[in-house]
């Protein structure tokens, strides 16, 4: 896991949020996931798409304290590495 | 909530008019698609199903809608847009949110979505199922999908009576209305079953019609065809109607509802909860049958329901008046949309009474001993008013675990 980097992450999250209504052009590390109408059932899917492909565990804890796009890919990138 | 004085005495019953109808059906998407193909004899059934082909849920439903919603709130929440719209309540709700209710039934719920999960329950076990699966597959998601879109925030909760479910719909909204709970009630139902679980747990019950011809009352009818679908039905206060200068359809005058306590699946022959259930609506709508001009029948295309339904109303309406009811079945233009299938016919039949045509069973050809009654076969044909009286029609529905349930519908002054 040691070689993800963080565009490669983002461009991942960003692909799986535009899966779930959002244009991925309105998608950006500053969007809040508020605007972008990503709610807490969203982010579990996402979750379940991080584990997959980085192995991370996102557990509800972490979640809760995300708000922006960007906070979300810090935290995986941090825990991947 | 209700209105009721300090003795607890609520006020006379409101009467309650339709002023809006939506449907998604294999005839079409829409409810003009649906009265008008029928009327012209068309039917919706192709490889032993009634399938919504015309319905294309990218079209009509955001990206988050679609992934939301198993496919029998798609379809509820389509039929709900155009019967709001059609009530002129697309801009702006006439009414406090708080006083529109909101029924949308379903007799099996989102079973598209469990049997995805479970694919992905045994495939990849119970941690990669979506969180989704619940809130997609519960029969109360149609309801609150409409709800939610359209901000109605009335008392919302979805009826489960099988193939009654709708009808109990409406009826429970009528109640809701004429008690003064709410001032309009958006009610309906839905079903998407089309899954490889559902036509395998019909036809293990030998249901399922093997030649896949839904032909309603006639001799050689061998089983139901599964349809799909949703209606909708908007519901308002006659008087509240009336003050917002609403264009009305047409009213719900009479409910009535009784179990067979018999068995399972198969109705009690003689008819006589199903029979009351009728009389039980008439005697709601305070009137007799000489002042029933059509029926919207149950009409399933099995051989039992066919013959029982026709029992049953010869007992409720008395036999000289029975022979004389022209009776139709939806049924035989869409097949069999279980949950859906009561506020699918509902629409039909308001669309009938205000056509003033009556659609015909379609296919129906060979006559059966057990089914005497005349079932408008070959076309369309002009209903004929009691007495130059708006028209008025009855609407039945029974269902697998004994449901029996009455609907009397009056059409608007023309």
């Amino acid at each position: 896991m040691a070689t993800v980097t963080a565009e490669q992450v983002e461009a991942r999250v960003v692909e799986t949020l535009a899966s779930f209504g959002p244009d991925a052009d309105q998608i950006s590390r500053e969007s809040t996931f508020e605007e972008l109408d990503i709610d807490s059932l969203d982010l579990v899917e996402l979750a379940q798409v991080v584990e997959d492909d980085y192995g991370v565990v996102l557990k509800g804890e972490d979640m809760k304290e995300l708000k922006t796009v960007g906070d979300a890919i810090d935290l995986i990138v941090s825990r991947a590495e | 909530m209700s209105d009721a004085d300090s003795n607890g005495h609520l006020p006379s019953r409101r009467r309650v008019v339709v002023t809006g109808l939506g449907a998604v059906t294999p005839l079409g998407v829409g409810s003009e698609m649906l009265y008008s193909r029928w009327a012209a004899g068309e039917c919706g059934i192709f490889d032993g199903a009634g399938a919504c082909t015309d319905f294309e849920p990218s079209e009509v439903l955001t990206v988050k809608e679609m992934r939301r919603l198993d496919r029998f709130a798609q379809l509820a929440l389509v039929a709900a847009g155009e019967a709001l719209a059609d009530s002129g309540w697309d801009r702006e709700l006439p009414y406090d949110p708080m006083r529109i209710g909101c029924i949308v039934a379903t007799g099996i719920g989102g079973i598209q979505t469990i049997e995805m999960q479970h694919d992905v329950l045994r495939d990849r076990g119970p941690a990669r199922m979506s969180p989704l699966g619940i809130p997609a597959q519960m029969s109360n998601a149609a309801a609150a999908a409409v709800s939610m879109k359209f901000g109605l925030k009335g008392q919302m909760y979805s009826v489960a009576s099988a193939c009654s479910s709708g009808a109990h719909a409406i009826g429970c909204g009528l109640r809701m209305i004429q008690y003064h709970d709410a001032d309009a009630v958006v009610v309906g139902g839905a079903e998407a079953t089309l899954t490889p679980f559902g036509f395998g747990s019909f036809n293990s019950m030998q249901a399922l019609s093997p030649t896949g011809i839904s032909r309603p009352f006639d001799a050689r009818r061998d089983g139901f065809v599964m349809g799909e679908g949703a209606g909708v039905l908007v519901l308002e206060a006659a008087d509240a109607a009336a003050a917002r200068g609403a264009k009305v359809l047409g009213e719900v005058t009479g409910y009535g509802s009784t179990s067979d306590a018999y068995h399972l699946t198969a109705p009690e022959p003689s008819g006589a909860a199903a029979t009351r259930a009728i009389e039980l609506a008439l005697n709601d709508a305070g009137i007799g049958p000489d002042e029933v001009d059509y029926v919207n029948a149950h009409g399933t295309s099995t051989q039992l329901n066919d013959a029982a339904e026709t029992a049953a109303l010869k007992r409720a309406l008395g036999e000289d008046r029975a022979y004389r009811i022209p009776i139709s079945s939806t049924k035989s233009a869409v097949g069999h949309l279980l949950g859906a299938a009561g506020a699918v016919e509902a629409v039909a039949t308001v669309k009938t009474l205000t056509a003033r045509v009556i659609p015909p069973t379609v296919g129906y050809e060979v006559p059966d001993p057990d089914c005497d009654l005349d079932y408008v076969p070959g076309e369309a044909r002009p209903l004929v008013m009691s007495n130059g009286h708006p028209p008025v029609a009855l609407s039945n529905s029974f269902a697998f675990g004994g449901h029996n349930v009455a609907l009397v519908f009056k059409g608007a002054q023309s």
